[in-house]
């Protein structure tokens, strides 16, 4: 009676302690998405002339600037872009009302609520110029978003996604991230699905491209019904993959394959 | 056609050095051979033709295929014996044009 009671606090109280324990780190160590590429993608991510990606950075810097008679530019209230730095690391985030945003939502919301603008289209050319010119003022700095609070929850559910098996392929986001990266996987080499370097340039697209966009087609690859551009469940994996990356350096514009 | 280019060329150098000029353009460069999701032709729309001038006299020109990836990427060098304008220009199948110029000086 007396052993039963004592094994029931200890029950309670290690299921107390599990809800505020930090979670699990099941990558020994992390390496950025560049290290997968083959050596002339490097080089042409490493080049700060050719990397196309710069041809968005440089949209974003016109668009930072512009605004109209009744629509404040992003520059008269941040003043210059790099008043962001480290803004992008702290993204996804669950905001005023309760909603976990990422880094391209934010600025949908200020672009609505504070430039009184249309929004853009999840996947446009000028939100991913923009999304780019904020993330690239975090260049060499880790993410370090939270995941306590409300946060929690986004997390957790991100994490079990990431670890349940899909699709017609019945692939769970592991296999390939943390059971294979290095080997090949037909002509490509399997990478740790790294998120750093988000936007990304993809040779294959041949042009800038989001998250989003590279999870959807990782949810195609294995034959899962991929969700929509700015899904809540998207934006939580952003979550959890933004905390998997731990002290990995933030690298938009990357050019991957 | 609005474009946008990125254009590397050093302000200054010596007379009778070669330079090293680096251009990046965003253009799609539709191949022509696709098709989209309903089955119809994509038509071709790619740059057709590029040129660099200085002050008219031509430096370097490239006809452009349809195989030739979006965003094209050209680099060359050139002898600059005297300074003056670069212009660079890209032309469409259409035949619309992106011009950019830029300035170079010989020291010395």
């Amino acid at each position: 009676m007396r052993a039963s009671a004592i094994g029931a606090l200890v029950v309670a109280a290690l299921t107390a302690g599990c809800a505020e324990a930090p979670p699990e780190r099941t990558l020994a160590e992390t390496r950025d998405g560049r290290e997968y590429q083959s050596a002339d993608t490097q080089l042409l991510e490493t080049d700060a002339f050719a990397n196309p990606g710069y041809l968005w950075l440089d949209r974003g810097e016109a668009l930072w600037r512009e605004g109209g008679d009744q629509s404040p530019s992003c520059a008269d209230c941040h003043g210059e872009p790099a008043a962001l730095r480290g803004a992008a690391t702290r993204y996804p985030q669950v905001n005023a009302t309760g909603r976990l945003v990422n880094l391209t939502q934010r600025i949908e919301q200020c672009r609505v609520e504070r430039q009184f603008a249309p929004p853009l289209p999840y996947e446009s050319e000028p939100l991913l110029s923009l999304t780019l010119l904020v993330a690239h003022q975090s260049a060499g700095m880790a993410f370090d978003v939270s995941i306590a609070g409300a946060a929690r929850v986004h997390f957790d559910r991100a994490r079990d996604y990431y670890y349940t098996r899909r699709g017609q392929m019945n692939l769970a986001c592991h296999h390939c991230h943390e059971l294979n990266p290095g080997r090949m996987l037909r002509g490509d080499r399997l990478s740790q699905g790294q998120p750093t370097g988000y936007p990304t340039y993809r040779l294959q697209w041949q042009t800038l491209g989001s998250l989003h966009r590279r999870l959807r087609f990782c949810n195609e690859g294995i034959r899962a019904e991929p969700f929509d551009y700015g899904a809540a469940e998207y934006v939580a994996l952003e979550l959890f993959l933004a905390w998997r990356a731990a002290e990995l350096p933030l690298t938009a514009p990357a050019v991957r394959r | 056609m609005t474009l946008r280019a990125r254009i590397s060329v050093p302000k200054t150098v010596a007379a009778g050095s070669v330079v090293t000029i680096k251009t990046l353009i965003t253009h799609k460069m539709e191949t022509g051979f696709r098709r989209d999701a309903m089955g119809e032709a994509i038509p071709r729309d790619i740059l057709k033709r590029f040129e660099c001038r200085l002050d008219g006299a031509l430096v370097f020109a490239a006809d452009l295929q349809p195989g030739i990836a979006a965003n094209p990427y050209l680099t060359f060098q050139t002898r600059i014996e005297r300074g003056g304008q670069l212009e660079f220009v890209w032309t469409d199948l259409n035949g619309e044009r992106h011009r950019e110029t830029r300035e170079i000086s010989v020291a010395g």
